[in-house]
């Protein structure tokens, strides 16, 4: 199986949609010409020409009503953000027409689009590149809200959200871009809404998404040789819709719960986590549910520091020893 | 409430207009019919008034009612023109232009009192009409934030090839928000088939043009090297004539243009806003005076009977007409249903309201 970028995969899973589907357009800043900001779009404009793959100017709100206006006839925009930090400026567009348009309307309008592009932390850019606003996306009825770890997800999860009829939002990350993985050639395409158990473990679930996935597997791998404490790592994979059968059945196995994500504490995805594994799986539970989170500040700048108020591969670990405490 | 057939227009003008290609050519069965559907449009918009604040148990309008009441030229007339490849989209004074592209009265009666049967099965409300079968793309209820949502549907016109034309309305006191000025700016860079149309009724909410916006509104056009043209909203003859020029080039040459109505409302903002001498900022004469001097339906109807296609009788079975169209809409809401509380989480997600072709899996809705 070849081994490609998260990057590439990305690219690949546009390439084939754009290829399969004439209504799928790509339009974002910078993504025909200079090749994406991050280079995801690289070689699009050249193979599928200026009408496809379209240059927009700095202008979120514009670009991103445009587009949810244009899927409303039918056509697939496929929108990127250069960071999804940005989405505050298009709040409106996104959350108040994108999410509502098919409810306000009886159900008579749809909004096939899809928002990409970048939303994490860790790259030393300070507090306004930083968001990561899964939560507050997914907490808009109307979307969905997909954050994919490895290649190959990357690249199932995207064609599913261009195929589908709701708006989709995806979020990349900007450090997982070069990261390497076996993908399928062709026809790869993960249903939004399906967890997948990347290491099986009996002590302990850790329950993550995104990059926490990896900082996860490397405290697990840690723990395995250091502690002989045996952790299953379930990826959700998209946020919404969420997959809480695997969650609970991995609760289950283990009975002990810690959640991993890279967000701000307050109502954040793993809030929302805990509140349903508690709800639902109380008696399976052997401790309290633990949650490792951001530390609850603004992004700060100073690199050595910023790497310490994400989660990381320690912090995990330190964590998971809490949680089985 | 205003009848008017009764009402005088003092000085009655004749509108150069009426001999543009675009009105001559009208036979006179399609002249009445745009008297009718002002006419409907303003009887719908009094017995509405009249339901909101005489609410009875089974008929009752909540939240906010934006009456399109003294506007009706505008929707009407720029409705007139769409060919069949032609999208309309607008903010939440949405009635006129509901009833404008061919939307019945019985389901935006009941969609305004919230029932099962309404144009938004009651989900919508008075701000959001909503009619894709008629190129009608709502109804929306944030200030100008429809107006990207316009260059939108031009972009789709053009993506797809048609030779269609958006017309995206705001009113005046939408022109200072940024998402109109975004939205200007890619329309003019990718020369898309869009008229934004900013119906100037000289007060965004209680302040008027002069306290709120800087110079000249469709001017604005000219810095992003726009058309732009002035109409009086009026006269429907003027808005049909001014806006074929606009529509024309925007479907044969895919150029955008800002065109500014000038017109007025009769009513408060919203029915929250009290008539004079309860109003804050204008005056019951300054009202009288719009409508003695420049009511649309009057202006129009004067017109209309000068070149002999209506008469005094043609005139009154017309309102006699609408005035019962928009009872039987009431006597429909009052036999309707409210949506039930299962309806409320329907329409939210295509896959959940088409469940056999779900591919996603997991919850959807949370609780």
């Amino acid at each position: 199986m070849p081994v490609i970028t998260y990057r590439e995969a990305i690219r690949h899973a546009l390439a084939e949609e754009l290829a399969r589907d004439a209504n799928v357009v790509v339009l974002g800043e910078e993504v025909a010409q200079f090749n994406g900001a991050y280079k995801v779009t690289e070689g699009l404009l050249e193979k599928f020409g200026p009408a496809r793959i379209v240059d927009t100017p700095i202008s979120e709100a514009g670009f991103i009503g445009m587009g949810i206006g244009a899927s409303m006839l039918g056509v697939r925009p496929v929108m990127e953000l250069m960071f999804w930090s940005f989405y505050s400026v298009a709040f409106d567009q996104i959350l108040n027409n994108a999410a509502n348009v098919r409810y306000m309307s009886g159900g008579q309008i749809n909004c096939p689009i899809v928002i990409r592009g970048p939303a994490n932390g860790g790259t030393n850019v300070g507090a306004t590149h930083s968001h990561t606003p899964e939560n507050v996306l997914a907490n808009h009825p109307g979307v969905k809200v997909a954050v994919p770890s490895t290649p190959a997800d990357a690249k199932g999860l995207l064609k599913s959200a261009i195929r589908d009829n709701d708006p989709v939002f995806f979020l990349e990350n900007t450090i997982l871009y070069g990261t390497e993985g076996e993908v399928p050639e062709g026809e790869v395409v993960i249903p939004l809404g399906l967890a997948d158990v990347k290491r099986t473990g009996t002590d302990l679930t850790i329950v993550t998404y995104g990059r926490c996935v990896l900082h996860s597997l490397a405290a697990a791998d840690l723990l395995q040789k250091e502690h002989d404490i045996s952790v299953e790592v379930v990826d959700l994979r998209t946020i919404r819709p969420l997959d809480m059968d695997t969650v609970l059945a991995s609760v289950a196995k283990t009975h002990r719960v810690l959640i991993v994500e890279e967000q701000k504490p307050f109502a954040s995805v793993g809030s929302q986590l805990a509140y349903m594994i508690q709800r639902e799986a109380f008696d399976e539970l052997d401790g309290p549910i633990h949650r490792l989170a951001t530390v609850d500040a603004p992004a700060i700048y100073s690199p050595p520091v910023e790497a310490e108020q994400l989660p990381n591969p320690q912090r995990v670990l330190n964590a998971a020893l809490a949680a089985l405490g | 409430m205003s009848n008017p057939a009764a009402t005088i227009v003092e000085k009655p003008r004749a509108s150069p207009a009426a001999s543009a290609a675009v009105n001559a050519s009208l036979a006179p069965a399609a002249k009445i019919a745009l008297h009718r559907t002002m006419v409907r449009i303003r009887r719908f918009e009094e017995r509405s008034l009249h339901l909101y604040k005489d609410a009875k148990d089974n008929v009752k309008i909540g939240g906010f009612l934006h009456l399109y009441i003294g506007q009706e030229a505008v929707a009407v007339g720029c409705c007139s023109l769409m060919g069949k490849d032609d999208h309309v989209i607008t903010a939440y004074r949405d009635h006129g232009h509901a009833i404008a592209v061919g939307m019945e009265l019985n389901p935006l009666m009941a969609e305004l009192c919230g029932k099962a049967t309404g144009c938004s099965k009651g989900k919508g409300g008075s701000m959001h009409f909503f009619a894709p079968d008629k190129n009608y793309w709502g109804g929306h209820g944030i200030v100008g934030g429809q107006i990207p949502l316009g260059a939108g549907l031009a972009y789709g016109i053009k993506y797809k090839g048609l030779k269609g034309a958006a017309m995206a309305f705001l009113g005046d006191g939408a022109v200072n928000q940024g998402a109109v000025h975004e939205a200007y700016n890619l329309a003019a860079l990718w020369s898309l088939p869009v008229v934004f149309v900013i119906e100037n009724n000289g007060y965004s909410m209680g302040t008027s043009q002069a306290r709120s916006s800087a110079g000249d509104l469709a001017k604005r056009a000219e810095g992003y090297g726009m058309a732009w043209g002035v109409i009086d909203g009026h006269d429907l003859y003027e808005v049909r004539a001014g806006m074929d020029k606009f529509l024309r080039a925007a479907r044969e040459q895919s150029k955008p243009a800002v065109v500014e109505i000038r017109t007025y409302r009769y009513r408060g903002h919203s029915v929250a806003d009290p008539d004079p001498p309860n109003s804050t900022y204008r005056t019951k004469a300054e009202i009288e005076e719009y409508r003695r001097t420049k009511d649309p339906i009057q202006v129009f109807q004067n017109a209309l009977v000068a070149e002999g296609v209506l008469t005094a009788a043609l005139i009154e079975q017309i309102d006699n007409d609408a005035r019962e169209e928009v009872e039987r809409s009431v006597e429909f809401t009052r036999a309707s249903p409210y949506p039930t509380a299962a309806d409320i989480q329907s329409d939210v997600y295509w896959e959940t309201d088409n469940p056999s072709q779900r591919k996603s899996q997991g919850r959807l809705f949370f609780d």
